[in-house]
Parts: C-alpha cells; structure tokens; sequence
C-alpha cells in the first residue's frame, strides 16, 4: 500500500489529477520526447518562450527538447464533425526562466479537449481547471477573459495594431493611467478601453459593466451561458472574469483563463480555446486545454516535519547483519522511519538514537 | 496582513506620508532605528524599507504584496506585475544626454552609456540606430566627458548634475513617475484590502492634480 504522506506536493498532484482527468473521460497521451525543431521555429510566437534547447539526432536532423506541449499534441488527430479528442497529460518542458534567464525543467500537467468542441466543453476545461487547483489547496482562484469581446472593443477605440499591442499590455497590468495616455497620443476615445480594464470581479458583475459598455453578441452571449453553467459548481464564486488575462490573439481566440493558488506568488494554471492555432496547422477542429504547472508547488510551504527519521540506528562495522536486518525490519514492520548508520550524521535530524549491541540487542 | 515594499529614500518617505493619509498608518516607522520592518497589527498592514530597483522584484516575487516603484524600473526589468496608479510623484525624465556640442554621426556606430540597457536599447531599436551599449552601474555623466561614449540614457529629475558636467539633455525618451504595483496573486486573495487602500490613495492623488 502507497503511503502518500511522504509524497512531495507536485507527486500528490501528478496522482491526483490524472484520476479526475481520467474520470471525464481525458485519456493519458505520452508523446515523444523530443520533436522536430522546425516545427517549433514554424509557430514559436505560440510558445512562451522561442529559446529552444537543439541537438542533433544521429542522422544529422536538428530536434528539441519539448518546450511546449499542446504543440505536440494538435499536429496528429483526425477532424471529424461530431468528435472530440479528449487528452491529458503530466511532461516536462524546457524553458528559459523568466527569473534566471536560464533553462528550466518544468513539470506540466494539463489537458486537451480538440475537436468540434461547444460550450460544455468550455465549462468542462474551465471547471476541470478549477476542480484541479481545488484538488491542490482550498485557496484558489481562476480568472476568465475573452479574446472576442477584447478584440470587438479594440477593433471599436482603434484598428491600428501598434495601438493594440500597446493598449493590451495596459490592460494585462491593470495599467489605466497609460491605457488613457495612449488613446490620447493615438486619437483615440479612452472611455471604453478604461472600462474594459475595469471589468473584473464577481461574473454577473462584470456581465453587467459589458453590456453598460454597449457589448453584445455572441462573445457576450458565451460569457453569460458559461457563466450560467459555472453556478451550477459548488465552488463557482471562486471563478471571476477578469479582462486583464490576455493572450495572442493569433493563436486564441474565445475564452483565456489563469489560475491561482494562495502561497504562490504567480499564476500556476493557464489554457485558453486556440482555434485560431489549429487553423494555422491547417486542422478543421476548434481546441481548448489547459497546463498547471507543477514545479511552482514547491512554493506552497506544506507542514515541516521537525525529524527527518523516527530512528538512527547505529551499528559497528563487526556487529551481526543479521540482527541489524532483522531489527531495521521489526521498526519500519512498526512504521517508524529508520536510518541504519556506523556514525552520527551530522545534518540528520532525528527522534530516537538506538545502538545495535554486540549481541544484536538493541538499546 | 497587507505587506508593503517601500523604496528607501526621500521618494518612500512621501509614499509612506501617502499612506498613512489613507489610513494605513504605522507609528513605529517614524521611529528613529535601524529596524527595516515595521508592522501595525490593527491596521493590518506591514511595511518594510527596501533599495528603489528592488521593489518591483519583492513584489513580483510575493514577498510583498504592493509597492512603489519607478516606472523606469518597470520598464526596464518589466516584472509580471499590476500597475495600478500613477502617483504622480518622484516626476522625472528617461533622456538622451551629451555634451552641448554632440552631433550624431549617424555613419558610425553610436556608443551609449547607461544603467538602463533595455530602454536604451528598444528605444534605439525604434529608430534604427545601431548602438554600442555600454554597461554602467554609476556615474553615468563620466562616460561622455573621458570619451567613453558619445551619449549618455539616464534619469533627468532638475538637470543639475548634467549641468555641473557640462552636458544637456538632446531628447527626452519618455516621462517617468512612481507607480503603485501589486503582485498578481496577492491581487487575487487580498483584493479587498488592496482595493481599499488603491480607492484612498487615488483620491488623494486626484485631490493633487
């Protein structure tokens, strides 16, 4: 029997998770672990981060170390009206690390709903989504946006892409005094922008500054049926729309999400609907996931134990192996921890010292 | 518990006074001591003296969960942070400083001096100048006099300090004020209490233009 309590929390999750994946029907998808570098080099505006870790293979083709997953996922699948592909998955990735500037191994766990996709399965990821941060810590939070009603708004202040670029870095900081600033160097009417960078909280909330905002049609219509069908979740008030999640709308479109977790000083979750992704492989199916990133658990500062071992155990090098064996067995038989030593460790903490004695009695 | 990362200095020193008129007071840190954390349990806030350049990372970084920083911090080490208001303090200026004399000689490669690499270099990128960028930690002002660049991208508050060297300010990159910044996550479980504190800090900025 797996006893748990020693598992990290990223190992805890990793279980966790591909159970309730697997209870939705998301079957475990294990791909390669390396991929064609051109492939990445095709659509690296997708990726985080377009420094990618090359090698060549023995046949002289240039691959890479997976810094993304979806990528690998979309290239294969059939497009079938009707159908969907629905996988998960628990890799590693390399990326460049925003803080270090250096390669990182990141463990992703994460989930791919490809297909003729609907509005249930954007309340099933999204709900998948949170339901994954609640398996984690009490404390959470997912924050949703849509790419649609950004676009409509930034399309109605002002069709200069510069101005765009600009004006949803602003609103991904929260940032309204620059947002102003800019629609002003750029003619443009600020109110709207400034509003939409205001819309955030509480879904009906922000359902209502929309259409305030004179928003409509069917980005706003999905907002509200999601937004519906979220109530229904036992933990629903923890799902807010928030429009300063923004992604490249060259790739997304629909839905964008974030998720947090308390004691994590960044978001740990992130996915979003890529339709417009999938158009670009030339596949015919819409797509929507999302990854969590694992390696970011570690943050989450879980009980201290105050011993690393119930037991040191000390032995000379001519005491009986036998009884050392048979005494070591008889303390783990009892669930104690036990560390067999000739000396003292000097960083290991332990409860209770013991000696093998010569007659392999313990004392 | 709200905590606080402050630059030290004369720019913190308003934040704090900023602060306190909203309410969020600490008596402890008028305290004359060497103490760099100061906490006022009622008011449920705690604030800690940080150097100006690294707020922005204890924030990014959730160790605090707001800030002032520069806007030229922001822009040059561009954390994942929110930028929730202009201050309207600490005014200054990014700019392009020389001697009085400099003309660019745009058929060679412009050598610049500066603290500020990533302004520097975007700002150059955009007018499509190939720059030799020099990296410097102080005394930015030497550079032009010894000849080791042509122009300097440095912070212009009165200009005084380019006067006494002899230099002047050739463009202005862009306007510089301190910002209130919050980490993203801190955003989402303490949004109340930052709300709260952003609502009252905004009407006395307000009060102010």
């Amino acid at each position: 029997m797996l006893n748990t309590t020693i598992l990290k929390q990223e190992e805890k999750a990793v279980f966790a998770l591909r159970q309730l994946y697997r209870q939705y029907g998301y079957l475990p998808y294990q791909m390669s672990k390396f991929e064609s570098y051109e492939y990445y080099i095709q659509n690296k505006d997708f990726l985080i981060s377009d420094r990618i870790i090359t090698f060549n293979d023995t046949n002289g083709k240039l691959l890479a170390l997976k810094p993304d997953v979806t990528l690998s996922i979309i290239k294969n699948g059939e497009d079938i009206p009707g159908y969907k592909q629905k996988v998960c998955y628990n890799e590693h990735v390399y990326r460049v690390s925003g803080n270090t500037h250096q390669f990182k191994e990141i463990m992703q766990a994460g989930l791919e709903c490809i297909g003729d996709i609907d509005l249930y399965d954007m309340f099933e990821v999204v709900s998948l989504a949170a339901r994954s941060l609640a398996l984690i810590a009490e404390d959470f939070a997912v924050q949703i946006s849509h790419l649609g009603i950004l676009g409509a708004v930034l399309d109605r202040v002002c069709p200069d892409k510069g101005f765009q670029q600009k004006a949803m870095e602003c609103l991904k900081s929260k940032n309204t005094h620059d947002l102003s600033r800019l629609c002003r160097e750029y003619g443009a009417e600020e109110g709207l922008l400034v509003q939409l960078a205001a819309a955030y909280g509480p879904r009906r909330q922000v359902i209502r500054q929309l259409e305030a905002m004179g928003c409509a049609g069917a980005a706003l219509e999905e907002l509200r049926e999601l937004s519906a069908l979220l109530d229904t979740l036992p933990w629903g008030e923890k799902i807010h729309f928030d429009f300063s999640v923004v992604n490249n709308r060259n790739y997304y479109n629909g839905i964008v999400f974030q998720g947090y977790l308390s004691g994590i000083c960044e978001s740990v979750l992130a996915g979003g609907q890529y339709n417009k992704l999938m158009e670009k492989l030339e596949r015919k199916s819409g797509a929507i996931g999302f990854a969590l990133y694992l390696d970011l658990l570690e943050q989450l500062r879980g009980e201290e134990l105050p011993y690393d071992v119930d037991v040191l155990l000390l032995y000379s090098a001519g005491d009986d192996k036998q009884a050392l064996a048979r005494t070591v067995a008889q303390l783990t038989a009892q669930g104690l921890t036990v560390s067999a030593q000739k000396s003292i460790p000097q960083k290991l903490r332990y409860r209770q010292l013991m000696t093998l004695s010569k007659e392999g009695t313990v004392c | 518990m709200l905590n606080v990362a402050l630059p030290k200095g004369r720019l913190g020193e308003k934040v704090y006074a900023m602060f306190e008129a909203a309410g969020y007071e600490c008596p402890s840190i008028r305290e004359n001591s060497r103490k760099l954390v100061f906490e006022n349990e009622e008011k449920q806030v705690r604030y800690f003296w940080v150097k100006p350049s690294d707020v922005a990372i204890y924030v990014e970084r959730g160790a605090a969960d707001i800030g002032v920083a520069g806007k030229d911090i922001l822009l040059e080490y561009e954390p994942a942070v929110y930028e929730l208001l202009d201050l309207n303090i600490g005014k200054c200026r990014m700019a392009v400083a020389a001697p009085a004399d400099f003309r660019d000689n745009e058929n060679r490669t412009l050598r610049v001096a500066t603290k500020f690499t990533s302004i520097a270099a975007a700002y150059y990128a955009g007018l499509g100048r190939q720059i030799d960028m020099i990296k410097l930690n102080g005394s930015i002002e030497l550079a032009p006099i010894l000849e080791l660049s042509d122009v300097i991208v440095d912070i212009v508050e009165t200009g005084t300090t380019l006067k006494e060297n002899n230099l002047i300010v050739h463009q202005t990159i862009l306007p510089i004020s301190a910002r209130l910044i919050a980490n993203k996550a801190s955003f989402q479980f303490k949004g109340p209490q930052i709300e709260d504190l952003l609502c009252r800090i905004k009407e006395q900025v307000n009060e102010c233009d």
